[in-house]
């Protein structure tokens, strides 16, 4: 058989975790409470918005920002998110003339502790596979057309160590509160396939 | 192993599929999945490497075919039953044979995760190489697990950072002891990874054990 009707193919599966939990649950080995616990940790906890907070702290506070590019762990312990202990963190500083990007080639590993669980597009094949060889043609896939006069940097997580990138603070922000900088700070630009948001027009 | 997962610089896959307000989850299975990989990973038996070295051995066909999740449900399937946690005989009938154990309480899971999360290991063992130094990444081609993609073997990088001594993730993913060694960020010309092709500015990032590189 090489096709699949996609909804027979996903109930198939639907059903083996259904039939797995079940037995795990009977053999003692998971209790569904703790997995509950875990599914709302994502859904509900764990998110981009950490990392927002840690990129807007780094764009106002220029001794927090050093302590951040020289230890990551040991800065974004000290804002108190406890979801990053004994995460090897390093956060990468995008300028004007050098523009970082993050993927895992050999599977999808990813700072979950400071963003979440990883976007679909960051585990595809596409991105996966192409990053490391064209970034300048999967960044425009993104709307991000860089200059010749840019340094791109590819840095493929294959150890435990973990990258965020920290994006240039957006022109015309002088006057926002830092949890509105945060608000700029999306999720693809801590992976570095875009540029931070920018204020709306109008706004002030 | 030069397995299908090592996809760095392969072309064909077409454009990246870019989703808007994207769920953390697209169905409540892949949550429970996630969760499930998470609980019986805390029991211990296996270590992220194994993790990572038993999805390397779905066969490529498969790989290629199933969706993320679906790797995963494979993965796991194949790891309880390597790791003697489950037989192919309750996963196929789905009734548990023998007497159940006690769980693990829900905050026992969390903390056993938060202890395993670091590969940083407090060995005093000797650097190889030090920043700046120029390096040649091995030309091996290991049977089992390893972290070397097959896109830089054989190339010459530069020393860029070194972050210390980690677990060797060849050894450890078969359950060989964890060969305590220095992890380097090395930096790569794209041109000496991809050819004259590629910006002249640009560079690759890669994280190397002492055991991939030599001297040049």
């Amino acid at each position: 058989m090489t096709t699949h009707d996609d909804h027979s193919h996903l109930s198939d599966v639907e059903l083996r975790v259904r039939s797995l939990e079940s037995l795990l649950t009977e053999k003692g080995l998971v209790d569904p409470a703790t997995l509950d616990a875990i599914v709302d940790r994502y859904e509900n906890k764990v998110g981009p918005r950490n990392g927002s907070r840690v990129v807007a702290r780094a764009w106002v506070d220029p001794d927090f920002k050093k302590r951040l590019l020289e230890d990551a762990s040991a800065a974004i312990d000290s804002l108190g998110y406890t979801s990053t202990q004994g995460v090897d963190m390093r956060v990468l500083e995008n300028t004007a003339r050098i523009h970082n990007v993050t993927v895992c080639t050999l599977c999808s590993c990813y700072p979950w502790a400071v963003l979440g669980l990883p976007p679909a597009w960051y585990k595809s094949f596409p991105y996966r596979s192409r990053v490391v060889k064209d970034p300048r043609g999967v960044l425009r896939e993104f709307g991000l057309d860089l200059g010749s006069d840019i340094e791109v940097r590819v840095w493929d997580s294959t150890a435990e160590l973990r990258y965020i990138v920290l994006p240039e603070r957006p022109e015309g922000t002088q006057g926002l509160s830092e949890s509105e900088l945060a608000d700029l700070v999306t999720r693809n630009s801590m992976i570095g396939t875009e540029k931070a948001a920018s204020p709306q027009n109008g706004d002030s | 192993m030069d397995g299908i997962h090592d996809m760095g610089g392969m072309d064909g896959f077409g454009p990246i599929p870019i989703e808007q307000n994207e769920p953390v989850f697209h169905a409540d299975w892949e949550g429970r999945l996630y969760a499930i990989n998470s609980v019986t990973g805390a029991w211990g038996r296996w270590n992220i490497d194994a993790g990572r070295a038993c999805m390397e051995r779905l066969a490529p066909a498969v790989y290629l075919q199933s969706p993320y999740y679906h790797r995963w449900l494979y993965r796991m399937e194949n790891l309880l039953v390597e790791r003697d946690m489950v037989t192919r005989a309750e996963l196929d009938t789905g009734k548990a044979a023998g007497a159940p154990v006690e769980p693990l309480a829900t905050e026992e899971v969390f903390e056993r995760l938060r202890a395993s999360r670091s590969a940083r290991v407090d060995d005093s063992v000797a650097p190889k190489f030090k920043v700046g130094d120029t390096v040649l990444v091995r030309n091996i081609h290991p049977k089992g697990h390893t972290r070397t993609p097959r896109y830089a073997r054989g190339r010459r990088g530069v020393i860029d950072r070194d972050h210390g001594v980690f677990i060797f993730p060849d050894t450890h993913a078969e359950f060989k002891g964890e060969a305590p060694q220095h992890l380097y960020s090395v930096r790569f010309t794209a041109r000496e990874l991809w050819g004259p092709d590629a910006a002249e500015s640009d560079t690759v990032y890669l994280d190397m054990w002492d055991d991939y590189l030599e001297a040049c």
